[in-house]
């Protein structure tokens, strides 16, 4: 959902998002909310900046978010508080699941699927019953005894198993009252910490923001993603947003406000390991992807809007290996890289570490300060044979060869260290002309405004000359293994003395082109609708098609806002994917009718006598589906036309929301409460610890301590605040951001700092089995203990981006944090861990003790 | 957006700036997020230097002062114990948590540009407070006569400085930059009878909401309006007492204090010389 859109809520839950300081120009929208009489509410393990200016401050042990989120599900099911013709209607509340499923909540906190010798689950038993639904994001592919295409089939046969009376005890509805029962107001309290007063009073802000005149809006951040249930979190929200009735809706939904600036951008065209563009599926070595066919076979779903998988990904290698490609070679697609596995950035340091990987680019990354395990990552970046580092600044990873820990320690000498260290200054941002995509995908150009000083260059520039140079090496190249680089079409224009590629041109063909062998022939696609997977069509990344729709068109430029008198959906600013829709799913704006639910929360309508959807937002559904459209079954339907006119998430297999999840996550159907990798205290929900599929690295240079380790009694989380950019590379090398948070600190609640006799200022020395930290005390009642089942437990913050270099200094946090992972993410857990606090200093070569 | 822009303020803060008009900052504490981006945009834009880079423990002010290096400043003033128990439930907008951004009051009867000697210190077309570091000889009288302690001798020249309400932009047809860069329009910048309107409005509209501590600082017939400053064109909306944020209760002109002063200095040397007659009086017996 767009930021402004945050205005038009009636209730605003931040949670795992510590929004006024990491997000202050969004929380100008929350606060426009509250303008209009919305309650703010802050969950947070710390009472932040956000918290001073909200309505409720919910404090919850760091971790624990599932608890809280399952106790407001708890609360709307008990209460019978959703929206029964919204939820009934859009989502699949009453579907059969299949009847060999088994909840977690039977079997001590492990789903039916379970294998013991994998660590991992099977997605059969989670299936509607007597049918397949593929997952709906990149990852369509699941392993199964039948053939992939044979079981999605089913789909195509008639409509999925329902029981609209949600009596059938499998049913979706049943499932989650069950799956739920145990998330009560005192279990919330129990585990959270959070007193079961105020946890009703959110859940029922909430739940009084819902219907057919009120929505409300979750956001959240990093706060939930970088948690080894992070997923978990966030799906939690979906389904009280669902069942609440508040997706696709004016102010409602669930708002993702992004780590950085681009980095939604960096997921549609993705860094990310298994993705290609526009979430398609980076084709794996150890699945059925060999060839194109095979590789469209395993991962084209029957039914929905992704059935249109074949035009994207042929669109993509026709623009990557242009005239190169061809039907017979499957356009390329042999030269795509091959996926082993997990290579994301975790298994990928222990790689390094490991001797696996030799060389290495940091383009725009400081993994010394900002990786986990940073002793282990500073030693494997002393394994390589080279390294190379683009920034504006020496960053600490550019410099761990003479200042980092290991050569602090006298563990290594620079001399001893072979890694070649090539730092090369980089553009900021007004340096160079660009693309910003945001939270809500809207896509902004930016010009440049200087030319960088120095030998000063832009990625673009560091990455096409790179591409350049590669291809002149391989150009006379007989081996097979050279053509992915060879084959490449690498032709951007170059201005200027510094040759800077145009990055117009690139946005021109993310955008996507008719194919011409001659580039004169070649013309802007409008919209993707018209991609092909005939070869005709050449795109970068299908989702983004629109923004540069004709020639000299640059719709991400464009900057023209709504006026007061509305309608606010400002689609004359920049572009939003896909298709300058504003807010995905907006269909369920209206009620299955096709009416808006109320006139206050009026966004799109069927409008019967043209025969089509209209309104202030661009339709996210198929513009002529009358509401009473049924999909024709003996037919045998496909794509689009095996969705109904009131089927509105249109990139989901069966067109429902998902309360339960069949396919494509991979730690269960549903959300469920398990305690980060490192606790105070057991589960007192299940037997099971944590997350059984949790990715653990357990092994000497990363050790993991058992839970309620008495060495380790306090819960740890780490954080950023307002002042400091990302790992604070660009802020602690400026004075006057600099002085605003000078020295790294660490907060502690007074009840603790009495305890050990701890003042404001005073030197403490923070420790986990892998490392310790000396830093400055902050004593100050934002942070509280939490009295769980009769324990004490006590909660330390301490902002992770403060290093060596730069104005600001101060120990790096993540020496503290471990390698452990998401299951579907591979995202650390660098927000709920465990430590140990004393009072003093470590004992450093050159400092007092 | 072709073209050259008039008046820039015009669409970023909808205020034409035009000479002979007055002008200055409401700054509403309750939307106050303590980001500090006043703080950069100021330094930045005015080309100031560092101050301090020292952890200074009180609570996230590490800034501690205006100066003549540093011209907007947030205080941070942590309450969330204050009923012996930690809060849960708050009044709307900002509580608990108290965040102010602090700068030069541009007062309409300017203590300090009454004890400059040398016309340093001048009024200027718009109606605010401006140092000329070119006439100014260092003498410091400014300091101590400013009620609020905003003016303040660089150790760089030895001369006065302080928040010039960015003289340059206004003559520019720009808004300040500390208004400009505040995410949350917590400092609002514009003419004068204008923003006291908007924050009578603001404060009747938090009482309704049941932030009945909210009042004015520094607007006229306001607390900080007192000792014959006028009043204040830049004023806050504050939730504490004024002392809690380190402002004066009732702040006063240094030159109302002049007249009882020297008659107390009269008085005394009168006294004294009574006594001394009185005693050479005595001694010639």
């Amino acid at each position: 959902m767009p930021q402004w859109d945050l205005a038009n809520a009636d209730c605003i839950l931040v949670m795992g998002s510590n929004m006024a300081e990491n997000h202050p120009i969004a929380f100008r929208f929350a606060l426009q909310a509250k303008e209009k009489g919305a309650t703010l509410i802050h969950a947070d393990p710390r009472f932040t900046r956000t918290s001073a200016l909200a309505d409720v401050y919910a404090p919850v042990r760091a971790g624990t978010d599932i608890a809280f989120l399952g106790g407001i599900i708890h609360h709307i099911l008990e209460h019978d508080l959703w929206f029964k013709d919204y939820a009934s209607a859009y989502t699949n509340i009453a579907t059969i699941i299949s009847e060999n499923f088994e909840d977690a909540s039977r079997n001590d906190g492990k789903f039916s699927g379970w294998s013991e010798t994998k660590k991992s689950y099977t997605y059969e038993s989670w299936q509607y019953e007597g049918e397949f639904v593929p997952a709906s994001l990149a990852e369509h592919f699941v392993n199964t005894t039948e053939s992939f295409s044979d079981c999605t089939k089913r789909l195509q046969k008639g409509p999925t198993p329902k029981d609209e009376t949600l009596q059938h005890p499998n049913c979706v509805y049943q499932i989650l009252k069950r799956h739920f029962a145990a998330y009560t107001p005192e279990m919330v309290e129990r585990v959270t910490g959070c007193l079961k007063e105020t946890f009703v009073k959110v859940a029922d802000a909430l739940a009084r923001a819902s219907g057919p005149e009120k929505t409300g809006t979750i956001c959240y951040a990093v706060g939930w993603t970088h948690h080894s249930t992070g997923v978990q979190m966030i799906r939690a929200a979906a389904i009280i947003q669902l069942l609440l009735g508040n997706v696709g809706r004016p102010g409602g939904g669930i708002l993702a406000l992004r780590g950085h600036s681009s980095i939604q951008g960096s997921t549609d065209i993705p860094t990310l390991y298994n993705l290609l563009p526009g979430y398609l599926p980076q084709p794996h070595a150890l699945k059925p992807h060999g060839s194109l066919q095979e590789y469209i076979d395993h991962e084209t779903t029957p039914t929905g809007w992704w059935h249109n998988f074949p035009k994207y990904i042929v669109s993509l290698l026709r623009a990557w290996y242009g005239e190169n490609g061809r039907k017979e070679n499957g356009w390329g697609f042999e030269w795509l890289p091959r996926i082993m596995g997990d290579h994301s950035q975790q298994p990928m340091t222990l790689a390094i570490k490991d001797g696996l990987i030799k060389g290495l680019f940091l383009l725009g990354q400081n993994p010394a300060v900002g990786g986990s395990n940073s002793t282990l990552v500073q030693r494997a970046l002393a394994n390589l044979d080279w390294m190379v580092v683009t920034d504006f600044t020496e960053t600490e990873s550019a410099s761990f060869w003479y200042k980092g820990h290991p050569v602090r320690d006298g563990e290594l000498a620079p001399k001893d260290i072979k890694t070649e260290v090539c730092l090369l200054p980089t553009a900021l941002a007004g340096e160079k002309a660009g693309t910003f995509t945001n939270t809500h995908r809207l896509i902004q150009w930016h010009d440049k405004v200087v030319e960088a000083p120095g030998d000063g260059r832009s990625d673009l520039w560091f990455i096409y000359h790179l591409g350049r140079r590669l291809k002149e090496l391989y150009r006379t190249s007989a081996d097979p293994k050279d053509q992915p680089i060879r084959y490449l079409t690498w032709d951007y224009p170059t201005t200027g003395e510094r040759e800077e590629p145009d990055a117009e041109a690139v946005l021109k063909e993310i955008n996507g082109y008719t194919w011409a062998e001659n580039k004169e022939g070649r013309e802007q696609i409008p919209d993707f609708k018209h991609l092909k997977d005939d070869g005709s069509t050449a795109c970068g990344c299908w989702i983004y098609t629109g923004v540069f729709p004709s020639a000299g068109n640059n719709h991400a430029r464009s900057r023209k806002a709504d006026g007061p008198d509305g309608p606010g959906t400002h689609l004359g600013w920049g572009f939003a994917w896909p298709s300058n829709r504003r807010t995905l799913v907006n269909r369920a704006s209206a009620d299955p009718s096709g009416k808006p639910w109320s006139e206050r929360k009026t966004l799109v309508w069927w409008n019967p006598d043209k025969g089509e959807w209209e309104g202030f937002d661009k339709v996210d559904f198929s513009t002529s589906k009358a509401p009473d459209y049924c999909p024709d079954w003996s037919k045998e339907p496909s794509g689009m036309d095996a969705l109904s006119g009131t089927d509105p998430f249109i990139m989901i297999a069966d067109g429902r929301g998902a309360l339960f999840v069949p396919s494509g996550i991979k730690d269960g159907p549903l959300p469920t409460h398990y305690e980060p990798v490192e606790s105070p205290v057991k589960n007192p929900f299940y037997g099971q610890q944590h997350n059984p599929t949790a990715k653990v690295w357990d092994r000497p240079d990363n050790p993991i301590h058992e839970a309620a380790d008495p060495r380790y009694p306090h819960v740890l989380t780490t954080y950023r605040l307002t002042e400091h950019h990302s790992g604070g590379t660009p802020t602690r090398a400026v004075a006057s951001t600099a002085e605003l948070q000078p020295e790294g600190f660490c907060e502690i609640p007074p009840e603790l700092a009495a305890e050990l006799g701890i003042g404001t200022l005073d030197w403490v020395v923070l420790s986990t089995p892998r490392g310790a930290v000396e830093t400055r005390a902050l004593v100050t009642e934002r942070l509280r203990p939490f009295q769980l089942d009769g324990q004490r437990v006590y909660q330390i913050g301490m902002p992770w981006h403060f290093g060596w270099n730069g104005f600001a200094t101060g120990d790096i946090a993540n020496v503290l944090t471990a390698i452990v992972g998401d299951p579907n993410t591979g995202m650390h857990e660098n927000k709920a861990l465990t430590c140990a606090l004393r009072k003093g200093r470590l004992d450093r070569p050159g400092q007092g003790g | 957006m072709d073209g050259l822009i008039p008046n820039e303020s015009e669409l970023t803060a909808g205020v034409t700036i035009e000479p002979g008009r007055s002008y200055g900052f409401f700054t509403d504490t309750t939307l106050c997020i303590g980001c500090k981006a006043c703080e950069v945009a100021c330094k930045e834009w005015n080309a100031l230097p560092a101050d301090d880079l020292r952890l200074k423990g009180t609570s996230y002010d590490n800034t501690g002062r205006l100066s003549a290096n540093t011209w907007r400043h947030v205080a941070f003033v942590e309450k969330i114990g204050m009923d012996g128990q930690r809060v849960t439930e708050m009044p709307p907008f900002q509580s608990h948590w108290l965040m102010m951004s602090d700068v030069c009051k541009h007062c309409h009867n300017a203590p300090c540009l009454e004890a400059c000697p040398t016309g340093a210190i001048f009024r200027t077309e718009f109606d605010t407070v401006v140092v000329q570091q070119d006439i100014c000889n260092g003498c410091g009288y400014c300091v101590p006569s400013c009620p609020f302690g905003v003016v303040d001798l660089s150790p760089d020249d030895g001369k006065a400085h302080k928040c010039t309400l960015c003289y340059d932009r206004l003559k520019g047809g720009l808004e300040p930059a500390c208004a400009k860069s505040c995410p949350t329009d917590s400092i609002r910048f514009g003419e004068v009878p204008t923003l006291v309107e908007m924050a009578k409005e603001r404060v009747a509209d938090l009482h309704r909401r049941g932030a009945e501590d909210a009042y004015l600082y520094g607007a006229p017939g306001s607390p900080g309006a007192t000792g014959d400053l006028g009043h204040l064109n830049a004023f806050f909306l504050l939730t504490d007492r004024p002392e809690t944020y380190g402002f004066p209760t009732a702040p006063t002109r240094a030159s109302n204090r002049v007249e009882p002063a020297l008659a107390a200095g009269f008085a005394t040397m009168a006294g004294l010389a009574l006594a001394a007659v009185a005693l050479f009086a005595a001694d010639r017996r």
